[in-house]
């Protein structure tokens, strides 16, 4: 399934903060993304993954193909990790965890409440719960915060096999993962401000 | 849909999960009228299901700021949006959790309380009939109120003032047939009244609910 972005424009807050963007991401390929903070890449992602509305422009083949990972990993602390695993699994209609719990080294931790890990190993648990969507494209933002440099090999590894079975990923992130991947700066596609053509524009 | 109603539920029963919060609000209620307006029997068995039907709503209406907040705030929600899983189900699921774990125990304790307010003996069986016709109301209204404030940092306030109004049609029948059913009147038309508002806001809220939602997760 190929994901098709066409000349999208998208907005945050209201505000235009990237426009005229264009790519396709083909199974098996994987897109970083680039871009200095506040350029728009979680807008970006949050539209590409359908939860916003793009300002214009269109993007196709994400809609019931994607994951989504956000900042924040939507972890409940008070389940163990096996459980919060097996949450979400069993939401997207699978099942089987240990391939995820494997593939970030969670074995050890599988009966420990998600309140009492570190913030590296929460993230591993946030990353591994990827693993157990079975969604072709992978849509990540900025996966790699707090992670120590064994896990973002171990990361590296996961996306390796995720593209070698056919998925794809769009990553934004500003560490460089190892992976033989595109990159995409955004930061020339910064919407510009809107022009004011009538003397009372701003009141529109 | 059944494993986030089982995460929900297990959610709730575990520590910090405020299953206890609104039956112990519900019992401190009941316990302190008595106190408030004085040990006459006569008085308290004639204010009784109403005192009892309020005590439900303000408990119900204590516990929903976490319905959905606690999911916005760790990001689940998000992940949810994105899951196979239509949030119409989402939200329906979520009112259904926040049933079990509030509305069915109040329902559970409200014959038990109504001891302590001298409820008439006559009143009992139609006391839960009318919570538990009326509580899953409460739910899912108390849903959509959380859908709408749930992007609000400490939307506790605003979400009660804007559920409040849509609480007082329950409550007005809800109280009604219990009150009826107490002194020995003909319930029929407050009963059927209450099943019809809980009818048609089990079937159009959740529409609502995530529509409202969409726009706040923008």
């Amino acid at each position: 399934m190929t994901l098709t972005v066409t000349d999208l424009g998208v907005a945050r807050g209201g505000i235009p903060v990237l426009e005229g963007l264009s790519f396709a991401l083909e199974p098996g390929k994987a897109l970083i993304l680039r871009g200095p903070n506040g350029i728009g890449k979680t807008t970006l992602l949050r539209t590409v993954a359908g939860l916003q509305p793009p300002l214009k422009g269109r993007v196709d083949g994400a809609e019931d193909q994607i994951a989504y990972a956000a900042h924040s990993d939507g972890l409940k602390p008070t389940l163990t990790v096996a459980e919060n695993l097996v949450f979400w699994a069993s939401v997207f209609g699978r099942n089987g965890i240990e391939q995820a719990l494997d593939g970030f080294d969670l074995q050890s931790l599988r009966d420990r409440q998600a309140g009492a890990l570190s913030a590296g190993q929460k993230r591993r648990l946030g990353l591994s719960r990827m693993l157990v969507t079975g969604r072709p494209i992978w849509i990540m933002d900025e996966p790699t915060v707090s992670l120590d440099v064994n896990s973002v090999a171990m990361f590296a590894d996961a996306v390796r096999a995720h593209l070698g079975q056919g998925g794809s990923a769009l990553i934004a992130t500003h560490i460089d993962l190892g992976l033989e991947a595109e990159v995409l700066d955004v930061g020339p596609y910064k919407a510009k401000p809107p022009e004011i053509d009538d003397f009372d524009g701003g009141f529109l | 849909m059944i494993a986030l109603l089982l995460r929900d539920l297990k959610l709730a029963f575990r520590a910090g999960g405020g299953f206890g919060l609104g039956l112990a609000f519900f019992l401190i209620v009941t316990v302190m009228v008595p106190f408030s307006v004085g040990p006459q029997s006569e008085l308290l068995s004639r204010i009784a299901p109403g005192v009892l039907w309020l005590g439900a709503l303000l408990a119900c209406l204590l516990s929903l700021d976490r319905l959905l907040a606690l999911d916005w705030e760790d990001g689940s929600l998000d992940l949810l949006a994105t899951a196979p899983l239509p949030l119409e189900s989402t939200v329906t699921i979520k009112a259904l959790a926040h049933w079990i774990t509030t509305g069915l125990p109040l329902v559970l304790a409200a014959p038990v309380l109504g001891v302590l307010l001298n409820l008439p003996v006559l009143g009992f069986q139609w006391l839960v009939v009318s919570l538990l016709l009326g509580t899953p109301a409460l739910s899912v209204i108390g849903t959509f109120g959380a859908a709408l404030t749930v992007g609000l940092k400490r939307g506790g306030l605003l979400m009660s003032l804007l559920v409040m109004p849509l609480y007082v049609p329950t409550l007005i029948f809800g109280s009604e047939v219990a009150r009826r059913g107490a002194e020995g009147m003909a319930v029929q038309t407050p009963l059927l009244l209450l099943a019809g508002i809980s009818a048609a806001s089990i079937a159009l809220l959740p529409f609502a609910s995530a529509a409202v939602l969409r726009v706040n997760l923008r």
